[in-house]
């Protein structure tokens, strides 16, 4: 008979909370497992009363919704804990933001409301700003034109299986050229699709429709992520939530 | 909305307006200020390579500096990965003690993959430090910590790559003294060409009585030059300056004598050792990286030394005596630790961490406080003995009991009898059965091969011994489930062991009993399925034995071999044995020597050893007799427990035996997590 852990399971989560945070500067070269890690032991050090799973290696309860690529930074990337105790969200953002290494930067931290659904429910597409340096705004513009106007534009992406052809026109909600002399600044909205057509591969097909090959790699910064309205404005996917604990508030404040 | 501050951008040299210098690899003029920081350059290649956040730095606990703040600058290197180096206590110990001084700073530097290698030539980006990105060529010292010998060939690449001259003849006074330690420092003679100085022993003292050599020659006007710095470093204890040391060879090959070249240098180089671990609690922060790492968990180390005086082991010979750290010292370690650094698991290191005189009062007082936690506490290998399942079930008390590892060594009692770690077959199964019957799923038992005197018949011992264990497992968990990993590997003979003078196996024997033990492990399958054998073919440890052994002869071999194409000889899809002993036979033929004369020919009492003028405090005639009592079959006894047995160490370096017990237990705490 295998051994079975001794005494009560652990204590049920009471409280979900969830955070935005930013990668930042030469902290945009760490994956999504190198994150992670730095998160969960953050966690500890700030001594935010996590709850964990059963079992002989309990795991705190951490959920992690669309990381963004090793090398993007990113200012909007999203996570949910599972707390045994209730917390204040601001003095847990606090807590753990001082718990971190400078550039992994705790931006928000709201209450999940109850019954408002999952937050990776409210998150398909992503905002990115792509520096190009050495490409002049004009070329960038008229490179996005191209890019716009084609119906299809087939790009080789590497994954686990090897280099495989995906269409990186298709996912592109709206892009546009901006930027300042000598370097390009490009804005795309781009949808969360299987597999993820990422900064590269929009880079990709822009040298595929108009031969943009910038010298140097790309910079990408994902700015927002969230759902893609109908007017195509990527919406906040804290915002539900805030808006609950608002409402909540505007109750107490009646009473 | 917090927006992200674009970094300006910097003009990058095409390729067409590279210095031609750059190219051959050595020279990197350019505008770069002393302590500059690189990144603004290394960032595009970053973008370019696989893993880019080993090179970023940004550490949890990393400290930078102000260059101009301080007169002394140390840039520490472990020539390996990243996440090889990371976790290294050692240069963790001295990268904390340096920067706590006023006057220094220490960063560090890894090696590079050639993959961002390749992009740093053709861009002309120096061998850079991850804290701040500074040039290590800007650099007062350049500190590398040697674990391995199979290290050398990346020191090369790091000095090439920094643009500081290969050889220490060719330096100049801007360049940084490149100083060697760690446990192959002991025989720093195949690297003899490269380095400036090698510290022997501890250094946690040494280096700040380097920083003070150096801070007083800067302060003076760099007086003398390099020669002077260095005639200046080689009279501090402990620090060995290979140039004022020549060695003639004899008519056999053998070294003639080794002399030193000025009076003002010791004979003899001793070693460091330092006192009472209490008042060294390094490291107070350990780092902790974003990458992954080969370790992840935290070490507290509990004791330094080791007297059990296992033959084959070097660092049990040079690390002597026994220095332990208090009960009440760990566990100030362990809390301050976990608050630092949030890891999960702390190991508590030792070379066989049970013999401390209070572990059983330590593992179950830290078991207690960290009860509830999830706070894992282990212990490394440790030694076949009942008393470690006991500890090992203390601290995994409400864990998973997954592994447990013992390191037997040899496989047969005869053996361990020569090798000094000697264990009954009886005690050896009865203890992995215990642990079994304990809930342990899986048991890993350690072995060499290649060993001296052993013969086929010993290493097929260790298949009846997996068997025996399997079968008695079964029976005492009554679990089909259970486990034995059997891990092997070539045995290479070390300098400053009473095995220095041991002909090493050959690459073929090895595998030639690797293969025979592995038929006889597979022989059952019943019984094999149950039994997995890791171990590694014989060839890199015969290049390891040529470094171990090796005079200064041997570093035209390892300059070659650099100067093929040889990086990462620790990682086997990069090392070319064949490279190697192409190079060897090219270098070493003109001596008329060869890599058999360095790795399987036996030496005779009265041959003079590349490191006879090294001390590492042990008796040379000590360790002969030890010799001669290993080829006889005879054991030597603990001298934490029996008498002094004049190995030679305490009396030479004003030493003793620190142990306790103190009789103290730990004070109760607010713990982390609780």
């Amino acid at each position: 008979m295998a051994r079975q852990p001794e005494g009560p399971p652990p204590p049920p989560t009471v409280q979900k909370l969830r955070l935005r945070y930013a990668k930042r500067g030469p902290l945009r070269f760490a994956s999504h497992r190198d994150l992670a890690r730095a998160l969960e032991r953050a966690l500890r050090r700030a001594q935010v009363p996590m709850a964990y799973s059963a079992g002989f290696t309990p795991h705190p309860k951490i959920s992690y919704v669309g990381a963004a690529p090793t090398g993007a930074a990113s200012e909007a990337e999203y996570l949910e804990i599972g707390l045994a105790q209730r917390c204040d969200p601001e003095a847990v953002r606090v807590a753990l933001d001082d718990s971190l290494p400078p550039g992994i930067d705790v931006l928000e931290c709201v209450e999940a409301a109850e019954g408002g659904g999952s937050l990776a429910d409210r998150i398909d597409a992503t905002r990115w700003r792509i520096e190009l340096p050495g490409i002049e705004s004009a070329e960038l513009e008229s490179a996005v034109a191209a890019l716009l106007a084609a119906g299809e534009v087939t790009v080789a992406k590497r994954t686990k299986n090897g280099l495989r052809d995906v269409d990186a026109r298709a996912p592109i909600a709206s892009a546009s050229a901006g930027g300042a002399a000598g370097c390009a600044i490009l804005h795309v909205v781009v949808r969360q699709v299987t597999p993820a057509v990422r900064p590269d591969d929009v880079v990709a097909a822009l040298a595929a429709v108009a031969d943009l090959r910038p010298p140097s790699p790309p910079r990408a910064v994902r700015e927002a992520q969230g759902r893609l309205d109908d007017s195509g404005t990527v919406a906040d996917p804290l915002g539900p939530d805030r808006a609950a604990r608002a409402r909540c508030q505007g109750e107490h404040a009646a009473v | 909305m917090v927006t992200v501050s674009v970094a300006t951008l910097t003009h990058r040299r095409r390729s067409s307006e590279r210095d031609p210098d750059a190219a051959t690899g050595g020279v990197y003029p350019g505008p770069v200020m002393s302590g500059e920081s690189l990144y603004p350059r290394l960032e595009p290649l970053l973008a370019q390579v696989q893993k880019p956040i080993q090179y970023v730095g940004g550490e949890l606990n990393a400290q930078v500096k102000a260059w101009d703040d301080v007169a002394v600058h140390w840039a520490l290197m472990y020539p390996d990965a990243y996440e090889v180096g990371l976790p290294n206590q050692g240069l963790m110990i001295l990268y904390e003690v340096l920067n706590e001084r006023p006057d220094a700073l220490a960063e560090r530097t890894y090696a590079v993959w050639p993959d961002l290698a390749a992009l740093m030539r053709e861009a002309g980006v120096g061998q850079f430090t991850v804290d701040a990105h500074r040039a290590v060529r800007d650099f007062d010292v350049l500190g590398v910590s040697f674990a391995t010998e199979l290290g050398y060939t990346n020191l090369l690449e790091a000095l090439d790559l920094a643009g500081v001259p290969l050889h220490a003849t060719d330096r100049d006074e801007s360049h940084p003294v490149v100083v060697a330690g760690g446990h192959a420092a002991f025989n720093p003679e195949p690297i003899a060409d490269f380095v400036d100085c090698a510290v022997l022993g501890d250094g946690e003292q040494a280096v700040g009585d380097i920083t003070d050599v150096v801070a007083a020659w800067k302060q003076q006007g760099r007086p003398g030059g390099r020669e002077e710095l260095l005639a200046r470093l080689a009279r501090v204890d402990g620090v060995y300056v290979p140039r004022f040391y020549a060695v003639s060879y004899g008519p056999d090959g053998a070294i003639a004598a080794v002399t030193r070249t000025r009076a003002d240098v010791p004979a003899r180089v001793g070693k460091r050792t330092v006192m009472d671990l209490d008042e060294w609690p390094y490291p107070k922060t350990p780092l902790v990286p974003l990458a992954e790492s080969v370790h992840e968990r935290m070490s507290v180390e509990i004791f330094r030394g080791c007297t059990r005086g296992c033959r084959f082991c070097q660092a049990g010979m040079i690390t002597r005596p026994v220095r332990e750290r208090t009960i009440t010292g760990i566990g100030s370690m362990v809390d301050q630790g976990l608050r630092a650094t949030g890891y999960e698991e702390v190991g508590l290191l030792s070379l066989s961490s049970a013999d401390h005189s209070e572990i059983g009062q330590v593992a179950k007082e830290l078991a207690d406080r960290y009860e509830g936690t999830n706070t894992g506490l282990s212990l490394p290998s440790t030694r076949v003995d009942a008393f470690n399942v006991t500890l090992a079930n203390e601290l995994s008390r409400n864990g998973r009991r997954s592994g447990l590892t013992f390191a037997p060594e040899g496989g047969s009692e005869r053996i361990r009898r020569v090798i000094n770690k000697t264990v009954s077959k009886e005690d050896l199964v009865a203890t992995v059965t215990t642990a079994y019957a304990n809930g342990w799923q899986q048991v890993k038992l350690y072995f060499m091969c290649g060993l001296p005197t052993e013969t086929d018949e010993d290493v097929l011992e260790i298949a009846e011994l997996a068997v025996e264990v399997i079968r008695a497992g079964r029976e005492a968990s009554g679990r089909k489930d259970i486990r034995c990993t059997v891990s092997i590997g070539g045995f290479v003979p070390k300098p400053h062991t009473p095995f220095q003078w041991a002909a090493q196996a050959s690459a073929e024997t090895i595998d030639h009993r690797l293969r025979v033990l592995r038929q006889a492990i597979n022989a059952d399958r019943r019984i094999g399925r149950s039994i997995g054998l890791r171990y590694h073919d014989g060839k890199p440890g015969v290049i390891e034995g040529l470094l171990s052994r090796g005079d200064r002869r041997v570093g035209r071999v390892i300059e070659r071999v650099w100067r093929e194409g040889g990086r990462f000889d620790g990682w086997s899809e990069h090392f070319s044995f064949e490279r190697w002993t192409a190079a060897a036979g090219a270098e070493l033929a003109p001596f008329g020597v060869d890599l058999d004369w360095f790795t399987t020919r036996e030496r005779t009492q009265d041959e003079v050893l590349p490191w006879d003028h090294l001390d590492s405090g042990l008796d040379k005639e000590w360790l002969w007799d030890d010799w001669q009592d290993a080829l006889s079959e005879e054991e030597v006894a603990d001298c934490r427990w029996t008498p002094c047995y004049d190995c030679g160490v305490c009396p030479t370096n004003g030493t003793e035996i620190q142990i306790g017990p103190t009789g103290r237990s730990l004070l109760p705490l607010t713990v982390v997590g609780r």
